[in-house]
């Protein structure tokens, strides 16, 4: 140690959006530390709401006037580049959106610590308390997905994912109804996101101990340079895969997610579904290309394995499903599939990387839309008990409300990527960068579960529209202002990019352009 | 390669011998259930009976290690600051300050929460 | 002459011609979501959205005609589903789609407009206009697309609104039967299209008209000649014409104002717009322009015979439409000489038609429904004004001089004539027919005794009705003379489908002229004789061999019927059985081994934390080890 520190420099303006999040996520907790009870709910949905718009028009602004830098910020560790920038805007986009679902109704828990059935609940329920934590919780989170995306070296990307993570799990366990379900969901995600959090810091280490550096463009030189070491390199390689293949809940690391999606309550999956899935793909894309880039000639045989069976697994397990909710997760873990088809879709040329990744963009902005607006729907069927998750109350729903039942119709079809949806491209769009960079038996195979994965879409949509409601059948809320705008907003964007793509299109591509800097 | 031989050796020893007397056991010992067998294993005492719902129990201590942890990060972040203060200069003074808010924000939760009474 | 470069074009009423196809479309969405909560207003809603589309219509013609004639096809570019594929989806903006949207817009308004009186009473009235709307929507679409593919779905669009319209009445059997029929017969002539696209596609790697023509004489001969003879078949089964005519008489089953607008103004007329529209590609294959030829006459004869032996007064004008839709497919396949005649008479055609037809209408509504015209007779007193507008409908279809059929209807036999005398004196004779059968029809509903039923008390109709006919019968007197008289029509859509070497001269006492009038005027006669004159038996006499053959239609059904519905339903049978047997059980069988994996994978979630924690141990495992596998290949 020769004590050569150097004071290290920061570009806060380009970091602005992720601290903005997390200063309005501070705030949030001072405000749950001082603000009067009955006020805090009116201070935290502008509050929360106003900092994710703002970090989003930060992010255009940078974006758009200060063009795409091509260094990484914060002495190598946070890389904010043209993917990053995208991934941004569509999860601030997507978190404002599941704010607008979380304010919507009366999702969350009166009092988290009384036990389900208790007195205690009854007079929490009866005093009207609430969990206003949520909002800051819900901005943690979204910050530790703003972070993990553009994490450029392993260690920022390991607080990301723990920031990101840690309120998830809490906020999984705080649903109103079914309460057990969603405490046990709580447990389940916090016990295997801390194992597999496990994986990717072992990884994380075996790599450090092969290159000598966390730093991915260091490992990226160091894979090409340092031999011996191939043990080391292989088991950190897999290991940090196991964590990010966890967190987008590729097969076989896929268990939790259904469990988890149903148990959580619905805003809630909804932004896990959305945005956690987003900044996971972002995270899992840098580091594969950028960290690993000179081993996929390894990486690349292991990932096809790992698409083929979580397509397989998705599609193919959605189908026995009776619990909307768990379709949705079931459905999630197919998208993922076919995400993972376009990581894979990678070849040496420059075109055909960008080419992929533009695709990979455009699927994450169009599965997120979508994926937001069906659970947004799932919160409106509802019955005495809560919202109705079984398939069979779901029964008849064309008749008895048809617009909810065609939105939601439109929706599915949109998942099974019927040609003017949105859905369509985003598949066009990965499976044809897949073609071209030479995975056509995997994209048969995508292209196969698509069509599995379409049956269990349209029977949904033949129950809805051609089964006979039940007597006692589920009724449909009047959504609030912020649940009509979110589906609103859903159905828009579905029909606009499966109509009109081109311009997300070009701003995926353009973003894609300069591909990551290292 | 070589130099792991041993160890894979050992490994795949002891792995054997742990799948062989758990895989061994069922076939060779005697099966005999009592209710002590079937109780849930609480170091040798009999278990406490719990009230319907698994009552609750008081959190109290775990609260109070887990503000204890809190600050000893924030002590274990402070103290490599300390020994490389001058050359970090105002940058260092700026983002710890940064940080103390950070963790002082917590605390104000956890105090105005009432996380620091006893009772 | 050759047609006119394709323009892109931007900005004015041509830029947003797209509005034409959107109001409309917006009409039907809004009538058809909206639920009864738009009852009120419905056909207030569809009658102003189709005036709209009418006056986008007139401001896109003016600013079209402003333009130099060699610079009036207009092409707009709106959308690209994929980009770098070829689905390019834009509107072609020349003088022959704007003639169509003048006159689907217009007579489409008009006959809106006459909706509101004439379904006054129907509990549907609103989802009757929603369908109107989606038909004059679709319809648009089909002439102001500037590729194949858009046509396509417009063609598709007028036949689901004309299903829909057709089966309006769907508790009465005969009518849902009949839309089925329309339906399924369309769909044979849909899939001769559908393979003529694909056809071409295949040729010219494009199915961009602006790509397409141009190329046409560089492909071969065969090849020319099957796409034309494709789309000829998916215009026969549009337009009604042999052997896909079987559905039109049928689809008179519909409320009168739909067989006034799309069974006889403007659907039908869609194979003949497919035909001049396509037109480079049968000019350079005479084969097929010949074939279209031969059946625009043969149809023209066997509409004419069907007419002669209706008693519904409907399906008489409906055989009269199959015979005016022969005379335009005629005159579209003899090529640019015939091209002009060809859309002159089918836009003088939608005037008078749809004049006849709400005349039809007007009438049905004074004698609650009676369609049979054995039980009409002396109604000009009792209805003046749908009486003078039926008149004047009436001596413009028979080619009366100086009314409209009169120019138009002549222009076509002069130059069939010219064409191949053979033709054109079938022509002439069709004509001949068409003189006894209108006359008939006019005489046994307007003259002669009473023999109305029991409880008729006919009345005109209310001005809502009668004012659309007025307008309708001016355009039956005026229009022909203007279009056809110094070949006006012709100058006007050269850009769009290039001019015959030598412009014909307009005769009024050529040696073919006078013979038509003469044989028309004998009709007439032998019609006002028999009908007129005489009186008419309440039922129908037997007749000769020849009226039974008129009167079931030239036993098109029976011929249908013997060649391909029994053996279909046999082909059918024994599809289901192999479907039954073989197919469903592979199918069958696939979805239950999915369905049975999916069971049993399904038991792997088992809810316990640890069984999860121990599958991502494994899979952990797995990937390490795949990984060295891989790594040290």
């Amino acid at each position: 140690m020769n004590g050569t520190i150097q004071a290290p420099t920061i570009e806060y303006a380009l970091l602005a959006p992720m601290l903005v999040v997390f200063g309005a996520a501070i705030v949030g907790v001072l405000v749950e530390a001082f603000a009067p009870r009955y006020l805090r709910s009116a201070i935290h949905v502008p509050l929360t709401l106003l900092s994710l718009a703002g970090a989003f028009a930060l992010t255009i602004w940078q974006a758009a006037a200060k063009g795409i830098p091509t260094k990484a910020a914060a002495m190598g560790a946070v890389a904010v580049d043209g993917p990053a920038l995208f991934i941004w805007g569509t999860i601030l986009v997507l978190a404002f959106v599941s704010v607008l679902l979380i304010k919507g109704e009366d999702h969350f828990v009166a009092a988290a610590s009384a036990v389900p059935g208790s007195a205690e609940e009854e007079q929490a329920l009866h005093e009207g308390a609430a969990h206003s934590e949520i909002y800051p919780l819900v901005l943690f989170a979204v910050g530790g997905m703003l972070l993990f995306p553009a994490a450029n070296d392993l260690l920022v990307a390991f607080v990301a994912l723990e920031v990101m993570s840690l309120p998830l799990y809490l906020l999984c366990g705080l649903a109103r109804r079914r309460r057990l379900l969603s405490q046990e969901a709580a447990v389940k995600y916090f016990l295997l996101g801390a194992f597999s959090s496990a994986f990717f810091l072992y990884g994380t280490a075996l790599l450090y101990g092969y290159a000598g550096s966390i730093d991915l463009a260091k490992i990226s030189t160091a894979v090409g340079s340092v031999g011996g070491q191939d043990t080391l390199l292989y088991i950190g390689a897999a290991m940090l895969g196991v964590g990010l293949l966890f967190k987008i809940g590729a097969a076989p690391f896929q268990a939790w997610k259904p469990d988890v999606y149903q148990g959580a309550p619905t805003p809630i999956t909804a932004l896990m579904a959305s945005g956690t899935l987003v900044a996971a793909f972002g995270a899992l894309v840098r580091v594969f290309w950028v960290g690993l880039g000179g081993l996929d000639w390894d990486w690349r045989p292991v990932l096809y394995g790992v698409a083929i069976l979580t397509m397989v697994v998705g599609a193919v397990l959605a189908i026995t499903q009776t619990d909307i909710k768990r379709m949705l997760a079931y459905s999630s873990i197919a998208h993922g599939g076919f995400l993972l088809v376009g990581v894979i879709a990678t070849g040496k040329a420059a075109a055909q990387n960008a080419s992929a990744l533009s695709g990979i963009l455009f699927y994450l902005v169009a599965y997120g839309f979508t994926t937001v607006g069906a659970f947004a729907v799932v919160t409106m069927v509802r019955d005495a008990g809560g919202e109705a998750w079984h398939l069979s109350r779901w029964a008849g729903l064309g008749k008895r409300s048809p617009l909810l039942a065609g939105i939601f119709a439109f929706f599915l079809l949109a998942f099974a990527g019927i040609p003017l949806t949105s859905g369509f491209f985003g598949k066009y769009a990965v499976f044809q960068a897949a073609v071209s960079g030479g995975a056509l038996p995997l994209v048969i195979v995508g292209v196969v579960a698509s069509a599995v994965a379409a049956f269990f879409y349209v029977r949904v949509i033949v129950l809805m529209f051609f089964s006979d409601p039940a007597a006692d059948g589920p009724s449909i809320v009047l959504p609030s202002r912020g649940t009509a705008a979110v589906v609103g907003l859903a159905v828009l964007a579905t029909v606009v990019l499966g109509v009109y793509p081109q311009p997300v299109l070009d701003l995926a591509h353009s973003a894609a352009q300069s591909l990551f800097v290292r | 390669m070589e130099l792991y031989v041993p160890i894979l050796v050992l490994a795949v020893l002891a792995a054997g011998f742990a799948v062989f007397s758990v895989g061994i056991a069922p076939f060779t010992g005697p099966k005999r259930w009592n209710r002590a067998k079937l109780d849930a294993y609480e170091c040798g005492i009999e278990p406490t009976p719990q009230p319907v719902g698994g009552g609750r129990f008081p959190l109290k201590y775990m609260i109070t290690a887990m503000l204890f942890i809190v600050f000893d990060i924030e002590i274990i972040f402070l103290y490599p600051w300390a020994v490389a203060f001058d050359k970090l200069g105002v940058f260092g003074l700026v983002e710890m300050v940064l940080f103390i808010v950070t963790v002082l924000v917590a605390y104000a939760y956890v105090w105005r929460r009432r996380g620091l009474d006893w009772d | 002459m050759e047609p006119a470069e394709f323009i892109t074009h931007s900005g004015g009423a041509i830029g947003v011609a797209w509005l034409m196809i959107a109001l409309p479309l917006v009409g039907a969405a809004v009538l058809l979501l909206g639920g009864r909560r738009t009852d009120r207003f419905g056909h207030l809603l569809g009658v102003v959205t189709a005036l709209a589309s009418f006056v986008v219509a007139v401001l896109a013609f003016v600013q079209l005609l402003g333009f130099a004639p060699g610079e009036r096809r207009r092409g707009i570019a709106l959308y690209d589903f994929i980009p770098g594929m070829a689905t390019k989806v834009g509107l072609l903006v020349d003088p022959l789609s704007i003639s169509f949207c003048l006159l689907i817009t217009g007579v489409g308004s008009l006959i809106h407009i006459y909706s509101i009186g004439y379904m006054a009473h129907d509990p549907g009235r609103r989802r009757f206009f929603a369908y109107l709307n989606l038909f004059v929507a679709a319809m648009l679409l089909l002439v102001l697309a500037d590729n194949y593919v858009a046509l396509f779905v417009g063609w598709e669009g007028v036949g689901l609104a004309s299903y829909l319209l057709i089966g309006f009445w769907q508790h009465k059997p005969s009518a849902a039967t009949a839309a089925k029929k329309a339906f399924i017969v369309n769909r044979v002539g849909d899939f001769g299209l559908l393979i003529g696209i694909f056809t071409i596609f295949a040729t010219f790697h494009s199915l961009k008209f602006a790509e397409v023509f141009p190329a046409a004489h560089g492909a071969s001969q065969g090849t020319l000649t099957a796409i034309g003879l494709l789309l000829l078949v998916g215009a026969c089964g549009k337009s009604a014409q042999l052997p896909l005519q079987s559905w039109l008489l049928d689809a008179m089953e519909g409320p009168t104002p739909v067989s006034a607008l799309i069974h006889a103004a403007t659907m039908v007329t869609a194979g003949v717009y497919l035909i001049v529209r396509s037109g480079v590609i049968f000019q350079a294959a005479e084969t097929a322009q010949l074939v279209v030829t031969i059946v625009g006459v043969a149809t023209l004869l066997a509409g004419a015979i069907i007419g002669t032996a209706k008693d519904d007064i409907k399906k008489a004008l409906a055989g009269s439409t199959m015979s005016q839709i022969g005379y335009m497919v005629l005159a579209a396949g003899i090529g640019p000489a015939g091209y002009a005649f060809a859309i002159a008479h089918l836009i003088t055609h939608g005037f008078f038609k749809a004049d006849l037809f709400l005349g039809a209408g007007s009438v049905m509504h004074a004698m609650n429904d009676e369609v049979n015209m054995r039980k009409y007779g002396a109604l000009r007193k009792a209805m003046p004004v749908t009486f003078a507008t039926f008149l004047i409908g009436y001596l413009a279809i028979i080619g009366f001089p100086l009314l409209s059929g009169y120019f138009t209807k002549d222009g076509i036999i002069e130059t069939a004539m010219e064409h191949n005398a053979i033709l054109g004196w079938l022509a002439v004779l069709g004509a001949g027919i068409t003189g006894f059968y209108m006359s008939r029809l006019v005489f046994m509903t307007f003259f002669g005794a009473k023999r109305w039923e029991g409880d008729a008390h006919p009345h005109e109709s209310p001005a809502v009705m009668t004012w659309p006919l007025i307008i309708l019968s001016a355009g039956a007197i005026f229009l022909g003379g203007f279009l056809i008289v110094g070949n006006r029509f012709m100058t006007f859509l050269s850009p769009a489908v290039g001019l015959p070497e030598h412009l014909p001269e307009f005769n009024p006492v050529s040696l073919t002229g006078l013979v038509t009038l003469a044989l028309v005027a004998v009709g007439a006669v032998f019609a006002w004789f028999r009908y007129g004159a005489a009186e008419v038996p309440a039922v129908a006499p037997r007749g000769s061999f020849l009226t039974a053959f008129a009167r079931r239609d030239l036993y098109g059904d029976a011929l249908n019927e013997a060649l391909f519905m029994r053996p279909g339903q046999w082909l059918t049978r024994l599809a289901v059985f192999f479907d039954n047997r073989g197919i469903d059980g592979v199918v069958n069988g696939l979805a239950a081994g999915i369905g049975g994996s999916s069971g049993r994978l399904r038991r792997i979630q088992t809810g316990f934390v640890r069984s999860y924690a121990l599958s991502i141990f494994v899979g952990a495992a797995l990937l390490v080890g795949a990984w060295f596998v891989v790594g040290n290949l």
